[in-house]
């Protein structure tokens, strides 16, 4: 297992940087979309209601590999785009109507009282979400976000469908080079947990630490 | 207990549970190397009556899936079903052929693991892989060349050695490791199936997909804007792999390939598979 790591350390370790890539771009865009069709579902509009419901199901129910395949094979004939590119845009995607739904439980189990008497001293209903509804159902969305977080860095190999130079993608290349699968696979298993454990650590350490604060 | 003592025993027990998940890792690796220890094929076969042949599902000619029956159907597959008859006549035991779907990744695994008793599915007989596996005599000779979009201008493998160009391929390919020695300056993307890989080049990811021609030009009949340019660029001997240091099997199945080929079914095959390929020479296939 250490000859096969490093005889090719400089793909896994290329690889890992694309993972990671990817990841954190799904994570921080799929977090802002996600807050944003939370908003949308509960703002006092049908429209936007409907919209925010729809663009929700729509990339809940449909399985990852088809988001992005549409991407990678469809929508490139129109904007040119790679696989890295698709692979990241499906995944944020699919996240984001995940982490939708995670915040707007958050937002909901927030007692209406807060946002009466916030409208009540004087603030406007987006100064009321912003200062007041918001803080608290993220805190609330922690735990959970967390998983999703997780979820969605596992769910990054998904690039090794579309050549995306990933992890899972370099480990298929060295497995078929090497004919060593069972530690090619091994190895990557580890690079994942590189990234998820500390991330998984930091959730938890957030949400001790929010719960101090109240 | 105070938060620090909390924290210290939850640094502690991770520590050990990392330690442990590493020990057990390396453990079972040990393990599997054991338990990869060569049985004799051809004493299995003759036991079971049935030879598990690994076949190729996504290959046109080779082996494809026909949606319809569900059953995988090809020249490797017939060729398979030729060698199952012959060897029968070979051992006196009635053997049937059984098969199982492999890609370009999984089958020397797949072989390794004693899933498969052999696989014929377009393999190219190459040194690294002889170190790991046993390869028959080969059984047809391809060659590496390019497949393009018609009118592309793409005239041979040495229009793609920039580095603005990206050919396509399939992970676990011989022609994937072969395409950066003639063309090094191009990307190379290695998809997992030649459907997907077909999809990409369609799709633009790709201005050429490499693989044997054979392969090639089974794509080209399906998809008829593609064609196979430049001709051949390697020689790519296709052998049946069985595991290692497995002597009596590959005798008896270089003796059956020779019978099939004595007796016409070979050629037979080859008639049945590659006389209607644009572009293909299939007399010069016969042997």
């Amino acid at each position: 297992m250490i000859s096969l790591l490093t005889s090719n350390f400089h793909s896994f370790l290329v690889a890992f940087g694309y993972t990671l890539l990817s990841s954190i771009i799904a994570l921080i865009a799929s977090t802002v979309l996600g807050t944003l069709f939370a908003i949308l579902q509960i703002v006092p509009s049908k429209t936007a209601n409907v919209i925010a419901r729809a663009y929700i199901e729509v990339f809940r129910n449909i399985p990852l590999l088809i988001i992005v395949m549409f991407f990678y094979l469809v929508v490139t004939k129109i904007v040119k785009i790679g696989g890295f590119t698709a692979g990241t845009i499906g995944l944020t995607l699919y996240t984001s109507a995940f982490i939708a739904e995670t915040v707007r439980a958050g937002i909901n189990s927030v007692g209406i009282g807060q946002t009466e008497g916030a409208r009540a001293n004087g603030l406007s209903s987006w100064q009321t979400l912003r200062i007041i509804i918001l803080p608290q159902a993220f805190k609330i969305a922690i735990p959970s976000l967390g998983n999703q977080f997780i979820n969605l860095v596992k769910n990054s190999s998904i690039l090794a469908f579309v050549a995306g130079g990933d992890l899972m993608y370099t480990a298929n290349n060295v497995a078929a080079t090497t004919f060593d699968s069972f530690n090619s696979y091994i190895i990557v298993g580890i690079f994942y947990l590189i990234i998820t454990l500390p991330l998984n650590y930091y959730m938890k350490f957030l949400e001790t630490k929010l719960k101090g604060m109240a | 207990m105070e938060k620090a003592k909390k924290r210290k025993i939850g640094i502690i027990s991770s520590i050990i549970l990392t330690l442990l998940i590493i020990f057990g890792v390396v453990s079972a690796s040990a393990l599997a190397e054991n338990n990869s220890k060569h049985v004799d094929t051809w004493e299995r076969v003759k036991r079971l009556g049935k030879i598990r042949w690994g076949v190729k599902a996504d290959t046109k000619l080779f082996g494809l899936m026909d949606t319809k029956t569900g059953q995988p159907e090809g020249f490797d597959v017939d060729i398979a079903k030729a060698l199952t008859v012959q060897l029968s006549k070979q051992s006196g035991v009635p053997m049937q052929a059984d098969f199982t779907i492999v890609t370009s990744n999984t089958r020397i695994q797949l072989l390794k693991n004693a899933n498969i008793d052999g696989f014929i599915a377009t393999a190219t007989i190459t040194p690294e892989r002889e170190k790991v596996i046993d390869f028959s005599n080969s059984y047809f000779k391809a060659g590496q060349s390019i497949l393009v979009k018609k009118g592309s201008g793409i005239k041979s493998i040495k229009d793609l050695n920039n580095f603005k160009s990206t050919i396509i391929g399939v992970a676990g390919s011989n022609s994937v490791i072969n395409v950066k020695k003639f063309a090094p300056k191009a990307k190379v993307l290695a998809l997992g199936d030649y459907g997907q890989a077909m999809a990409a080049l369609k799709a633009g990811q790709g201005q050429a997909l490499t693989t044997d021609n054979g392969i090639l030009y089974g794509l080209a009949t399906e998809n008829p804007g593609y064609t196979v340019v430049g001709g051949t660029f390697t020689s790519e001997p296709y052998g049946v792999a069985f595991d290692n240091n497995q002597p009596e099997m590959v005798k008896q199945t270089n003796k059956a390939l020779k019978a099939i080929i004595a007796n016409g079914t070979y050629n037979k095959l080859i008639k049945k598979w590659f006389r209607g390929v644009p572009g293909l020479d299939w007399r010069s296939l016969e042997k």
